[in-house]
């Protein structure tokens, strides 16, 4: 799983039909102290993020394991919004 | 999924029999603002989108089957979505 | 599978429900030698691992596989902990 931040959303009226009501959030992807990295990507949302929360994206297969999209054409989902991440070097 | 934009379609007489009748596009990656980024990738359309449709991009196997909706094949990327608008925030 | 380093770790009190009571592991993978090399990444914790632990890895649909019969929706999880290596 990767971190990021909400950093806008995505309408698209016309999509495929098990796509139809999903949340779909433009993700920047972060390192774990919150700093950007390059790259974004869109995210099903299925935990109610909102603009500018940290979050967790499960990618790949593994995102139709997300809650309510088993055998949605995903490849991306928010499954947590973080409240911290402690970091010990 | 990334943001893409249509920039081809892709004949192919000859393909996978899974593949007969798919509509393929050439996609080019970009960022919200619309910038390319990476090389192009060929998707099968699901949505019926044209050239210059800004849309959804689903780069996962699994997923593209699932947007294709004939079992398993030989897919590894499909458009799900045209896009409307791109909202950024902060 | 890969060698990693446990550098952090992620609380989310607001999560998918595969999530709940599971441990969300900051890892920096690493090169043979120890040496970072690449981005960070989130895995579940299926070993009981902990931050500075080296641990190793599975990345994909399989890293599901070891909370079965559970649904955990990840991508990474943690399989083992790593008491040492060597290179010949």
């Amino acid at each position: 799983m990767i971190l990021g931040r909400v950093v806008g959303t995505v309408v698209a009226t016309r999509k495929d039909d098990r796509l139809v009501g999903a949340k779909l959030l433009v993700v920047r992807t972060t390192d774990p102290s919150g700093r950007d990295e390059a790259g974004h990507m869109v995210a099903i949302d299925t935990v109610d993020a909102g603009l500018s929360d940290r979050v967790l994206v499960v990618t790949g297969s593994s995102a139709r394991m997300a809650s309510g999209l088993k055998d949605t054409p995903v490849d991306a989902a928010i499954i947590g919004v973080i409240d911290s991440v402690e970091m010990k070097e | 999924m990334q943001i893409g934009r249509v920039v081809g379609t892709v004949v192919a007489t000859q393909k996978n029999a899974k593949l007969e009748g798919a509509k393929l596009l050439l996609i080019q990656p970009v960022d919200p603002s619309g910038a390319p980024k990476g090389p192009t990738v060929l998707a099968i359309d699901s949505v019926s989108a044209g050239i210059g449709d800004r849309v959804l991009l689903v780069q996962d196997g699994k997923a593209a089957i699932q947007a294709l909706g004939r079992g398993v094949a030989a897919v590894d990327a499909a458009v799900v979505g045209v896009i409307d608008e791109v909202e950024m925030g902060a | 599978m890969f060698l990693a380093r446990v550098v952090g770790t992620v609380v989310a009190t607001r999560k998918d429900p595969g999530l709940l009571g599971t441990k969300l592991l900051v890892l920096q993978p690493v090169k043979n030698d120890g040496t970072p090399s690449g981005k960070t990444l989130v895995a579940v914790d299926s070993v009981g691992a902990g931050v500075t632990e080296q641990v190793f890895y599975v990345r994909g649909r399989e890293a599901s596989v070891p909370f079965l019969p559970d649904e955990v929706p990840t991508d990474a999880a943690v399989v083992g902990i790593v008491d040492h290596w060597s290179l010949s």
